[in-house]
């Protein structure tokens, strides 16, 4: 028997086993427990094809705050990666693509200088070999400890997604429990096709801070993904299960439409 | 200043102890030290309630002094005008540029009118729009940056500020044509960097760029609200501080004692340096303009591959 544990929404108790084995969604109320890359990377990429790439990359401190060092150590301890994101190239169904997946258990998730670079340096793969981005986010915003350096990779991430958008290639948001600030606010919001998991927080202001200036409790469901669909800024909500079979379909609609419109190019742009 | 007059008795002390022939210079030395520990503390909060001071000039102030004929224009055609991120076309020293700016108020009734300054989705949208439209025209932008971040309400939410920033980022880092931001006061967060990506940052003397607020920084990281002038100092979020960072070009000089006290002076600082960098970056080719622009944005970070 393995450990049991308790479903935050339906409080009913599963084993951690059948809860591995139903990629860590609870199989009697849906609710979708937060996942590592590595997790998502087994799901998602067909086997031995996700190539690791800025694995060892690592934050430089950059404002000398105190403590930030051991904090960032601690984390990698924990986690076993050197920062919040990890970044790759895979084959999904022998298409290829480029994944940056991120991890909220690495200090929230947050973004400084290694989160911004990678994340940049996926979309530049991207441009390079012509290879579709999917990215997983999920972050409580900016890396304070970085202070305005944190602020920066938001600019700068959002200049690669433009540089992707102007190549024509795509770009895949999966937006995970729970996605807000400095994330929200830069390459989250610039995907394509906004995909997002059933009940995950959305939002730039964390709902704490909104109350704080409203003076009220906020509704029922407010910035999850079913409200951010209803608001127009999510396409798809799309269950864990069922993620892998969307972007085969996504990504063949897209290797599709780039053959035919490859033709005319070939022929010197005579039909 | 009152460290100024504390070093001032000191060196008082320094003279009698050496009339009356006693050696105090270690002791001194201790006080040394810990005065000018205390006054950088002192002085980044000093840049922040000089950023936040309430007669100092608003965006609107330095229009009128450094432009002729401004000509404000509203809306985002989407959902409405944000009275907190105004616009419009003015011309500065005879060019006829696009300014995009935050605007608080300088009274209760005007602040109220203008959330402080606090812009919604529209505001970033209208900011969109009419950079578009100076792009299409070739007019320069200038931007003037006094926020202390978006407006973190349930409509701004539920009309994706997110989204609006992120795409003004995205957007503002291809237009065209250029664009010089400045820091007039408060850079906040997301909400300033949402009209702060351009060809040239700059911050006046005592304005102050931050991530979050010094306030917010304590009340998270150091979990004590009361921390705030020590968060101000660790962040490095004087000008002074964001230069050494090198995340601005370079600092637009005040008057003595702060832009509030001579705004006609401040403003004539202000005007100097936009006509110089536009007679700079106008002849430039756009195309190089924009790569530039990227690859600079591109180098912020700091880190290692090993």
């Amino acid at each position: 028997m393995s450990e049991k544990i308790t479903c935050p929404a339906c409080k009913g108790e599963i084993e951690r086993n059948s809860l591995e084995a139903n990629l860590k969604v609870c199989p009697s109320c849906q609710y979708h427990f937060r996942m590592e890359p590595t997790e998502r990377i087994a799901y998602l990429a067909d086997k031995d094809s996700f190539v690791e790439f800025c694995r060892n990359m690592k934050s430089l401190n950059p404002i000398d705050m105190d403590g930030y060092e051991e904090k960032l150590s601690e984390a990698t301890k924990k986690s076993n990666i050197s920062d919040a994101v990890v970044t790759g190239t895979c084959t999904i169904e022998r298409m290829p693509v480029v994944l940056a997946l991120m991890s909220f258990s690495f200090m929230g998730g947050s973004m400084g200088s290694v989160v911004g670079e990678k994340i940049t340096r996926a979309m530049m793969k991207g441009v390079e070999t012509r290879t579709p981005v999917i990215v997983y986010a999920t972050s409580g915003g900016a890396r304070m400890q970085e202070g305005i350096f944190s602020l920066m990779q938001m600019a700068k991430t959002a200049s690669a997604a433009a540089e992707l958008d102007r190549a024509g290639l795509p770009l895949f948001l999966v937006l995970c429990d729970p996605t807000t600030g400095g994330v929200t606010a830069s390459f989250a919001m610039l995907g394509d096709i906004t995909i997002a998991e059933p009940g995950a927080l959305i939002g730039f202001a964390g709902p704490r801070v909104i109350e704080g200036t409203i003076k009220q409790v906020l509704p029922e469901g407010f910035q999850r993904a079913e409200f951010q669909q209803d608001k127009g800024f999510v396409d798809i909500i799309s269950p864990r299960s069922e993620q892998r079979e969307l972007f085969v379909k996504l990504l063949k609609a897209h290797s599709e439409s780039a053959a035919r419109n490859a033709v005319p190019a070939a022929n010197g742009g005579k039909a | 200043m009152t460290s100024k007059k504390v070093t001032s008795r000191i060196e008082e002390l320094e003279k009698l102890a050496a009339e009356a022939g006693i050696d105090i210079s270690d002791e001194l030395k201790k006080i040394g030290a810990k005065i000018s520990e205390t006054s950088k503390m002192g002085k980044a909060w000093q840049r922040v309630e000089l950023a936040r001071n309430a007669d100092r000039p608003r965006a609107l102030d330095i229009i009128d002094n450094i432009c002729d004929d401004f000509i404000e224009l509203h809306g985002d055609r989407y959902y409405g005008d944000d009275p907190a991120l105004i616009g419009g076309i003015g011309f500065i020293d005879g060019i006829p540029v696009t300014i995009i700016a935050n605007q608080k108020g300088r009274n209760l009734k005007e602040t109220m009118a203008r959330n402080g300054g606090m812009a919604n989705p529209e505001g970033y949208r209208k900011a969109l729009r009419l950079a578009r439209q100076a792009e299409k025209f070739h007019r320069p932008i200038i931007t003037f940056i006094d926020t202390q971040g978006a407006f973190p309400g349930l409509g701004a939410e539920e009309r994706g500020i997110g989204e609006a920033i992120a795409m003004n980022l995205r957007e503002f880092s291809q237009l065209k044509t250029p664009v010089i931001c400045i820091i007039i006061g408060e850079g906040g967060s997301g909400g300033a960097l949402g009209i702060g990506v351009g060809d040239k940052i700059y911050m006046l003397e005592n304005a102050v760029y931050s991530v979050i607020s010094p306030e917010g920084y304590a009340s998270i990281l150091l979990r004590d609200a009361s921390q705030a002038k020590n968060a101000a100092a660790m962040m490095k979020i004087t000008a002074e501080d964001v230069l050494s960072l090198k995340v601005c070009n370079g600092i637009i000089a005040e008057p003595e004692g702060g832009a509030h006290l001579d705004p006609a002076e401040s403003s004539r600082l202000i005007k100097e340096t936009i006509v110089r960098d536009l007679a700079d970056l106008m002849p430039r080719n756009p195309a190089v303009l924009v790569r530039y622009r990227n690859q600079k944005i591109r180098k912020f970070g700091h880190y290692t591959e090993n």
